[in-house]
């Protein structure tokens, strides 16, 4: 019979070291997007004047300081100078919401705290201005190693995503891990097939020639493998995001990163 | 779900093929050039080839060179028809299935990635790569 000491030493072993499953990629192995990107490329998301996305991060800037909605109050109001209320903030989304009772992307805690408290129109998903708050909030944790996730009470929600992440799916048939963990290095039609680690979202697609979201970016995955893809904010996309950035964990944040 | 359009054609599997063409007549080397050059039909994302016109060739798969000489054309509409067959892990795709399948889109619910007639001319073509 299995002793409760036993359990327990195999619990703190476990903590000390997450148990990986089968394909996937070991904590000293994770690479950045930014990794697998030509020279041109990271030259770009380098230089912050030539890097497009700090556009957004700009007008994010001044959006943080405007006072909106029948509250008449701007996020500085509540949360002041973002230099050091937002530092490291997103590094830790998505988070853990006690009174949902589940986890919210960090443009859901926009849109939640401009519904309460500014109490101002909601902005849809991947409109100009939450792109312009998320990348500018997020900007502010660049160079933070990743921690979503660690929150006990997210874990479900990061299995969750683990699952999804595992399964096939669409016409094709695949499923992520089919390509981020097993065949990252190797060229799709050409490009480079990533880890998938979410380190620098919001971030510039060059492809889309403008700043996007990650749940953009799994939904145009799950289009590439001729699936429905999950509607924004849907439950679903929030634990793929959520098991992504545990996934990316250690990594520094690079919002906004630009990408091919 | 319109089902009369999208029913697949019988086969039958016999050891590693199916040495009977899927629509009864053999199919058109030419256009299953063209067809696997085509990014719709997935071939070219993974498989690289003799193909020195385009340079978006994928390397996930096996390159496409010799294939007439490796398999034969029976073993080669079974590849495209269902590869799960040979390893239930493949990444490539059962070509010729309309079931058994996750959250298909909307555009593609009920429908095999390739028709009949399209299998047959891409092993037609397959079949001449010779080295």
């Amino acid at each position: 019979m299995i002793s409760w000491r036993a359990i327990a030493a195999a619990t703190l072993l476990a903590a000390a070291a997450p148990v990986l499953l089968a394909g996937e990629i070991p904590p000293d192995a994770r690479r950045s997007g930014y990794a697998f990107m030509g020279a041109d490329t990271r030259a770009m998301q380098d230089d912050d004047t030539s890097n497009p996305g700090m556009l957004f991060v700009l007008d994010g800037e001044a959006l943080w300081a405007k006072k909106i909605g029948s509250a008449d109050k701007a996020c500085a109001d509540c949360h002041g100078d973002a230099q050091s209320s937002m530092k490291g903030v997103a590094a830790r989304y998505p988070a853990f919401d006690k009174a949902l009772g589940r986890p919210v992307t960090l443009d859901q805690r926009i849109i939640l705290c401009r519904a309460n408290h500014q109490q101002a129109t909601p902005l849809p998903y991947e409109s100009r201005d939450l792109l312009a708050l998320s990348a500018f909030i997020a900007h502010q944790s660049r160079g933070t190693p990743i921690t979503a996730g660690d929150d006990p009470q997210a874990k479900p929600f990061v299995e969750q995503g683990r699952v999804l992440y595992m399964q096939r799916a669409g016409q094709l048939n695949l499923a992520c891990t089919n390509c981020h963990d097993d065949n990252f290095d190797k060229r799709l039609a050409g490009a480079p097939i990533t880890q998938a680690q979410p380190t620098g979202y919001p971030l510039y697609r060059l492809e889309w020639q403008t700043l996007g979201s990650l749940e953009r970016r799994l939904r145009s995955c799950m289009s590439g493998v001729r699936a429905q893809a999950y509607d924004y904010g849907s439950p679903e996309l929030v634990a793929l995001e959520l098991y992504l950035m545990s996934r990316a964990h250690g990594l520094p944040m690079e919002t906004p990163a630009v990408r091919p | 779900m319109p089902t009369q359009a999208n029913k697949l054609l019988p086969y039958t599997i016999i050891g590693d093929g199916i040495p009977v063409s899927l629509t009864g007549s053999p199919g058109d080397a030419a256009r299953g050039r063209a067809l696997v050059l085509a990014r719709t039909t997935t071939c070219i994302l993974c498989h690289s080839g003799p193909f020195p016109e385009t340079r978006f060739q994928g390397d996930l798969a096996p390159d496409l060179t010799g294939t007439g000489n490796r398999w034969s054309v029976s073993q080669l509409r079974l590849r495209l028809v269902d590869a799960s067959r040979f390893n239930p892990d493949t990444i490539m795709p059962s070509y010729y299935r309309n079931d058994g399948l996750v959250r298909v889109g909307r555009n593609f619910a009920g429908k095999p990635i390739l028709s009949a007639a399209e299998i047959e001319d891409i092993v037609a073509f397959l079949a001449t790569l010779r080295d």
